[in-house]
């Protein structure tokens, strides 16, 4: 089936794990975003929802770090850190490792992606999960993107893996929503924790909901570091959900920097009607 | 100067209840089997949060190591802060200081309580 859906949101830490420390009225408006973004992705009745994460050293590591990476397990366990620190309760969502399987080898048709039988989710997942799923009832197929360790993919990478994850959806009889999670500029877990560049995250947030792939792959690592943070590196993530919903136009639900959740709190997602059949016959 | 190595420690012991365990019990055991300096096994076994930040630790790592010694946030952020102060700037990896306010003083400036 065509891919039902397509979005983004934060994924920091202390959006569940300091909660009780952020501005209630501006906490409880992003929580009433996520909140209608699980509506909006039950709407689409998905048979499996895909994670696009950069994930923290929870499963990957510099001895052995793929670029990209996708689960194949019928289950993963999170959150890797500890429950009280992060506002989290231990929990097993459920995959399916058929539906991964197919779904890796249609991808490896032209991004050459790693796979994990075996996956501990962190906080890039296990944040957005707690709001989007919050039973665990509906099986997640994980994909990661080395935002940490240096060397990094290209933006236009990130892209292509997007492109290949929409063509891999769209060939499959299941229904696949998608959601990528990661900051847009911050300096999480240093000294400059809760630092954000707002002019930078609008413009970046306006070439996300123009789908302007020039403008989009427009940024060089060094000059993200300088602006965004490391952090920054994890616009990928966003850049995949653009390159799954080539043709689309962008609407951001909310955008708020909230400084003790170290992140621009953001909201967004694709319209994907425009896109629907397009894809599958280029 | 073995920055990967004190990392990977840490990325082992942070994933691994066990480790935790072991190290907490016998703290120079557990580090025992990984190539690093006197200065690196000082601090992971004092432990020394700012000196870590300042080897070039990546906080994503360095963060649960603090958390699993009950540092608590502020005091986790505070302690990397004065670990530059003392040692100087970051030696190696990806960060670097850019001379933020702080959060409270941020969330003021956007009229949040
Ligand atoms: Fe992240």
């Amino acid at each position: 089936m065509p891919l039902v859906y397509a979005g983004v949101c934060s994924h920091a830490p202390g959006i569940t794990g300091r909660a009780n420390q952020a501005d209630p009225t501006v906490r409880d408006a992003f929580y009433a975003s996520f909140d209608q973004m699980r509506r909006d992705i039950e709407a689409t009745k998905p048979d499996a929802l895909v994670v696009i994460a950069a994930e923290h050293f929870a499963n990957f590591f510099m001895d052995n770090m793929p670029t990209f990476a996708l689960g194949m397990a019928d289950f993963y366990d999170g959150p890797i850190e500890d429950a009280g620190w992060l506002g989290i309760d231990k929990f097993r969502a459920p995959g399916n490792r058929d539906l991964s399987e197919r779904l890796i080898k249609e991808v490896m048709q032209t991004v050459d992606v790693s796979y994990a039988e075996e996956w501990k989710f962190d906080h890039g997942i296990a944040v957005p999960l707690h709001f989007l799923t919050p039973n665990f009832d509906l099986p997640i197929i994980p994909a990661n993107i080395n935002c940490q360790g240096p060397p990094l993919s290209p933006l236009s990478r990130a892209w292509a893996f997007g492109e290949a994850l929409r063509r891999a959806a769209d060939a499959l009889p299941e229904r696949i929503a998608l959601v990528g999670t990661g900051g847009i500029s911050h300096w999480p877990a240093t000294p400059d924790s809760g630092k954000i560049n707002e002019p930078w995250d609008r413009d970046f947030l306006d070439r996300w909901c123009r789908n302007d792939r020039d403008a989009l792959l427009d940024y060089d690592d060094g000059t993200v570091y300088t602006d965004a943070g490391q952090g920054g590196f994890e616009i990928r993530t966003f850049i995949t959900v653009s390159g799954a919903a080539a043709g689309a136009t962008g609407t951001v639900h909310f955008y708020e920097p909230i400084p003790i959740f170290a992140v621009g709190c953001t909201v967004a997602s694709y319209d994907l009607g425009a896109t629907v059949g397009v894809a599958r016959l280029i | 100067m073995s920055l990967y190595y004190v990392q990977k420690f840490l990325y082992e012991l942070n994933r691994d209840e066990g480790k935790q365990q072991a190290y907490m019990a016998d703290r120079d055991a557990a580090i025992a089997s990984f190539e690093l300096t006197n200065e690196e096994r000082a601090a992971l076994t004092a432990p020394d949060i700012g000196m870590l930040f300042h080897l070039g630790v990546n906080g994503q790592i360095l963060m649960h190591f603090a958390a699993l010694h009950q540092i608590e946030w502020a005091d986790y952020l505070q302690r990397m802060r004065d670990g530059i102060q003392a040692h100087g700037p970051v030696r190696e990896g990806v960060y670097a200081m850019t001379g933020y306010e702080g959060t409270d003083v941020h969330a003021k400036s956007l009229g949040q309580e």
